[in-house]
């Protein structure tokens, strides 16, 4: 199980220790700073380190490595998810998870971890029972506690987690009762040089944000279930409904969470939104390149495409670049020479966004061997790009009628195109 | 709260007076905030324990965070002031009693947390009593309280049995509870590895497959594990658990769907391959791994080397799934590797155009090491796929043109292995080959180079004077390559002995006369004794058809693959590993094994799950080079007599073992084919190697070397295998005739005299 947990920031610094167990020395983690150094990027650093006596398996998480130490056989995808519960907690109840604001709320850190975690055992880790257990820091209750002198901690037993439903924190009560689920689609995509698919799927979440009074048991149903073949669900969902009934029925918890997770894999055709023609040569003389790259729509469903942003990774002979724009601005920092990034914004049909010019690069070198990939971002509001929708959404076990709604948005995720 | 943040910065001796002093104020807010202020210090790693007296005084109180936060003090300091801590105990037992659960609960669990010897002592009462508390809270702490205690005092827990009780805990109401006794229990079993602590039957695997639907995710992944230890009676049981643990497939947490994995992947093996559950299984288990590549890239890479065994064992499950696997630019390197090595393992006929143009596009990134990897890849599915090869060996000729240095050399290696697979198929392109001679700077690289040359030494016109310009620097050459080298002049000296005379004598004195290093020595020896000797047995030896080489080279073998199986999830399966050979303190782990099939016709199907490593190679057509392991135990195994019947079958017994029983059972047919020794030996070790070693030292001693004194035949089952063919290849050196013979049946590695 999980003996020790150590924060460490990108500049390679522990800043916070946990132990469970016996106290490990920081000395275990110079095995992870030698990999840290011979890593090109944080991101590269590899999640399970052996050491002589122990394992050190590794998150990075907003320039911010947990790095749990661990001594015996155990499953690592159960420490790497812990560890990002732990991340997501703190981003919970900070804001974000940072150093800076680990460093400020230390107290609160160090309890959240002593109720996660019992000798190496997760002990609490839905947000309802912890926010129950320990008060998230606001800077109201922060001047309130120091008149009053009432603390963080609450002082009742957490009796969502000896329940059978522990997800949910007993004695809900609001004014405004309301339910509201994104349909949220990521597209991942990687398209070839002359424009076909090489491999795309969707991605798809539902996240729920529900503030329903008492014990509310809700059933979603959807128009087109069939498209669903790979999901999985939070915990509150009855899954013996969805193999027999295809609906999602179930008691949820208080609050934002996601409600399911799904998948619509390759195999099933997947609409690709926008199309990039584009014309990046270097020439072998050296010294200059050209560059000319237009977006234009392809399957939309009659929505319109916003927030696009084409983010570029110029070979490093690129010194600098002299291109104009029809839409929205482009940023290259010739100093730091990585990234090319072309903000434009919402995608207007009748004319398509361009951007064209020259880079100029350093001589005497040899041309870059390949032409570099174009990452894309966008966003669609009003469509799920699988053609998922929601049928209905009916509670029972309570009399109020509560405020629905559902919202869908399409987004790019890991989409790229090759040049 | 940012006074944090400032004891972060500075703390002096002054400052640890102040706190003493707000410790001992009357004012209760006070005290909190100074307890706040220790504990923020200590969480920044700064010793506070000069204050422990004062803290501890602060533990009677009603105020419930001030309390924790004490306790979470006590649990840092405690081992470093045990006689103060005593002073604690008498509050922990009377907060034992405590009328609210809460209290009680973190009370024991804290208590556990104590790592002092005299405070366990007057854990126990309490700790009995809460095993037994009406509330299940205060169960499921107690419940992990005697895994703690365990880890400090063991014997004391045995003795105080505490571990029926625990046992008893798994048929507890609460499904929190059951899955926390599991937790305890299976973490208890990891240091007592016979101890039988989960002694599973029908009815408790019922009370856990009914824990496991309502219990938090994480109880869930105990659960799992410890019903993959479990063993069914039949096909029908396992069946209906796999019915019950299949629902986690579709689990949010990755490890949940990971450990369920497992736990089908071990039973369905007992399900007979034409019940139609058994495919339904099979089409169920695809689509959850493929969501786990969805996930955070560390989650992926645990995934990704689960997956390679899934692939392994089963590759139907992800066979139409070939394009998840493909690489995006912006994934973290450790996750792209990965990725490469199930491409290649499910690269078939229908997707390797695909898979090629995937290659090629990965084979121009900028990445020096996956890119590497992606030329090798291409080689490897020329090897693996026969109808790719011209298109594969196309591709490469493309790559090579590049120009790229390293690409260009890896490319070189891989054609290499091609040429060996599909002899005198694509010899055309040696041209294009020797074009790049010189850009070769990595010693792997100039070796295949050379190789080519000497192999094909015939149609290369000026084979002499590409040779002879590796021959300069010779010394400043890798060992590789020297050898090389000298094996490939020797192969172009018997092609055309009237121009390469001199060059023969000249890397044969190199070799033998300049080189410090034995082994390039010994095989310099050997080639001039073959040409000075015999130069036709040198042309029967050197020239000798090959075996050929197959794509399995990379395969785990399959005992290890079936107890890897077993492992799914853990960090065996994350180094390919068996969980004895690097877990720490894993006293006498004992291997786990897949269960057999019921069905006893399925045996037949499955030959790799029922028999030990060596029975496979007895399927495959003989000349072609085995997958796994110890390369000289394979090359010995395939080559040397009938394998099957010498070779002892327990699938715990190491490759080593195997070389030295195939050693000695191998040159015990080869002699005793001509000088009448017992054509078939005893499996044990000793006997056939000293029985072979001494049917050659017999045949030493008639002819006359004096080489029997050099090795005892019965210390020679302390030295390794390569000690022996070392030994071996010592004694053989002087008897000529034999060597030939030898040869012919063995293999290069066994003597070194063909190539490599």
């Amino acid at each position: 199980m999980i003996h020790s947990l150590f924060l460490i920031n990108s500049t390679a610094d522990i800043f916070l220790e946990k132990h469970w167990k016996s106290v490990v020395s920081r000395s275990v983690c110079d095995y992870f700073f030698e990999a840290f150094s011979k890593a090109s990027d944080p991101e590269n650093v590899p999640p399970v380190i052996p050491t002589p006596h122990h394992y050190l398996i590794s998150i990075f998480w907003e320039k911010t490595f947990f790095v749990a130490v661990i001594q015996n056989e155990v499953s690592p995808l159960f420490v790497i998810e812990f560890l990002h519960r732990v991340a997501e907690t703190f981003q919970d109840y900070f804001g974000e998870c940072s150093e800076t604001s680990i460093k400020d709320n230390l107290v609160i850190v160090y309890e959240l971890l002593e109720e996660m975690l019992d000798n190496g055992f997760p002990l609490a880790t839905e947000s309802n029972i912890l926010k129950e257990l320990i008060r998230p820091p606001t800077i109201l209750r922060s001047v309130v506690n120091t008149i009053t002198g009432s603390s963080n901690v609450g002082n009742m037993l957490p009796s969502g987690q000896l329940s059978s439903i522990p997800w949910r924190r007993a004695g809900v009560k609001y004014s405004n009762n309301e339910a509201y689920f994104d349909v949220i689609e990521e597209i991942d995509a990687i398209i070839d040089k002359s424009g076909s698919t090489v491999f795309a799927e969707i991605q798809g979440v539902i996240d729920a944000c529900i503030k329903l009074t008492g014990m509310p048991d809700l059933t979603l149903s959807f128009m087109n279930p069939r498209l669903l073949d790979d999901v999985s669900f939070h915990p509150c969902v009855r899954f013996k409904r969805w193999e027999s009934e295809r609906v999602l029925s179930f008691i949820p918890p208080d609050g934002t969470f996601r409600l399911m997770s799904y998948h619509v894999s390759s195999q099933n055709l997947v609409a690709i939104p926008v199309y990039v023609k584009h014309n990046i040569s270097f020439r072998e003389s050296g010294a200059s390149g050209r560059f000319d790259v237009t977006i234009g729509p392809k399957q939309t469903m009659g929505k319109t495409v916003e927030g696009i942003v084409v983010t570029v990774h110029l070979p490093k002979v690129v010194l600098n670049t002299d291109l104009t724009s029809t839409h929205g601005n482009y940023t290259f920092d010739p100093v730091t020479k990585v990234i090319l990034v072309w903000d434009i914004g919402k995608m207007n049909p009748q004319k398509l966004p361009n951007l064209k010019g020259t880079l100029s690069m350093q001589s005497g070198v040899p041309k870059p061997e390949e032409n570099p990939s174009l990452n894309i971002q966008l966003r669609i509001q009003q469509l799920a790009i699988s053609g998922l929708k929601v049928n209905r959404l009916d509670m029972y076990g309570e009399k109020y009628k509560p405020f629905k709604g559902v919202k869908y948005v399409t987004k790019a995720g890991k989409f790229q195109v090759r040049t | 709260m940012n006074y944090a943040f400032r004891l972060f910065v500075t703390f002096s001796a002054g400052e640890i007076f102040e706190l003493k002093a707000e410790l001992n104020s009357d004012k209760k807010e006070k005290k909190k905030e100074a307890v706040k202020k220790v504990i923020a210090s200590m969480t920044v790693g700064k010793d506070v324990s000069a204050l422990f007296p004062d803290v501890v005084n602060c533990m009677q109180t009603d105020n419930l965070e001030l309390k924790k936060l004490v306790y979470l003090y006590l649990m840092n300091y405690a081992k470093s002031q045990p006689d103060m801590a005593i002073m604690a105990v008498n509050t922990f037992v009377k907060d034992c009693e405590d009328p609210n659960p809460l209290i009680r609960a973190l009370a024991v669990r804290t208590m556990g947390c104590i790592r002092v010897d005299k405070i366990t002592e007057y854990l126990c009462e309490p700790l009995r009593k809460c095993l037994k508390d009406e509330d299940p809270y205060v169960r499921k702490t107690a419940a992990v309280c005697v895994a703690k205690l365990h880890d400090i005092n063991a014997q004391l827990v045995e003795d105080q049995g505490f571990l029926d009780t625990l046992k008893d805990l798994i048929s507890d109401s609460n499904p929190m509870v059951v899955a926390n006794a599991v937790a305890a229990l299976s973490e208890i079993a990891e240091s007592h590895p016979n101890s039988n602590l989960l002694d599973l039957n029908p009815q408790s695997i019922n009370k856990l497959l009914t824990a496991l639907n309502e219990c938090t995710e994480w109880g869930q992944i105990f659960i799992l594990d410890c019903l993959a230890n479990y063993t069914p009676r039949d096909d029908r049981e396992s069946q209906s658990i796999c019915e019950r643990v299949t629902p986690r497939l579709s689990h949010a947490n990755s490890a949940v769907v990971l450990s369920a994995v497992k736990v089908l992947m071990k039973f369905m093996e007992m399900l007979p391959k034409d019940l139609d559950y058994y495919g339904m299984l099979l089409k169920k288990l695809a689509p959850p791994l493929v969501t786990l590549l969805s996930a955070e890239p560390e989650l992926q890479y645990v995934a990704l080397r689960n997956i390679n065994l899934i692939v392994q064992k089963r590759p139907e499950i992800l066979k139409h799934e070939m394009k998840v696997f493909f690489v995006k630019y912006n994934d973290p390197i450790y996750v792209k590797l990965e990725k490469l090595d199930i491409m290649i393992r499910l690269a078939s006929q229908a997707n390797i155009a695909q898979v090629l143009a995937e290659l090629k596009e990965y084979a121009t990134e900028v990445d020096v090491d996956f890119v590497r990897k992606a030329v090798r890849a291409i080689g490897r599915c020329a090897i693996k796929v026969e109808q790719s090869a011209e298109r594969c060996v196309s591709t490469l000729l493309d790559l090579i043109q590049t120009k790229v240095n390293y690409v260009v050399q890896e490319a070189i290696v891989v054609i290499k292995d091609i040429f060996r697979k599909y002899p005198n198929k694509y010899e055309s392109v040696i041209a294009t080959l020797c074009e790049n001679l010189d850009s070769l700077d990595e010693p792997e690289a100039r070796a295949a180079m050379i190789w080519i040359v000497g192999e094909y030494a015939e149609r290369i016109d000026n084979a002499d004077e590409l040779l002879e310009s590796f021959l300069e620097g010779f010394h400043d050459e890798s060992t590789q390559v020297q050898l090389q080298l000298l094996t490939a002049i020797v192969k172009l000296f018997l092609k055309k002995p009237t121009e390469t005379q001199e060059l023969v004598q000249q890397v044969l004195s190199l070799a033998t006369q300049d080189s410090d290093n034995p082994d390039l020595r010994d095989r310099g020896y050997i080639y001039w004794r073959l040409l000075s000797t015999d130069p036709v047995a040198a042309k029967e030896v050197v020239l000798a058809e090959k075996p050929l080489i197959s794509e399995e080279t990379d395969l785990i073998e399959p005992t290890l693959l079936d107890e890897l199986i077993c492992h799914i999830g853990t960090l065996a399966s994350v180094y390919h590993k068996p969980p004895s050979a690097f877990v720490e303190g894993s006293r006498g782990v004992q291997h786990k094994r897949l269960p057999p099939r019921t069905g006893s016709n399925e045996s037949v199907e499955s030959p790799e799950s029922t028999q030990p490593v060596v029975g496979q190679s007895a399927d495959q057509p003989p000349a072609v080079i085995p997958s796994q392991g110890d390369l000289l135990g394979d090359l010995l195994n395939l080559d040397l007599g009938p394998p099957a019947s010498t070779v002892s079958s327990g699938p715990t017994s190491t490759m080593q073992m195997g070389a030295m029983d195939l050693l000695g059972g191998g040159l015990d047919s080869l002699i005793g084919t001509s000088f009448g020794s017992p054509a078939v030996m005893p499996a044990s070790l000793n006997a056939p190697v000293g029985g072979g070693l001494g049917d050659l030292f017999d045949l030493g001693s008639n002819v006359g070397i004096p080489c029997g004194s050099y090795v005892e035949p019965k210390t020679v089952s302390k030295y390794p295998a390569q000690c022996l063919l070392f030994s071996l290849r010592f004694s053989l050196l002087k008897y000529q005739p034999f060597i030939s013979y030898l040869t012919i049946s063995s293999s290069q590695v066994c003597c070194g005299i063909c190539e490599e």
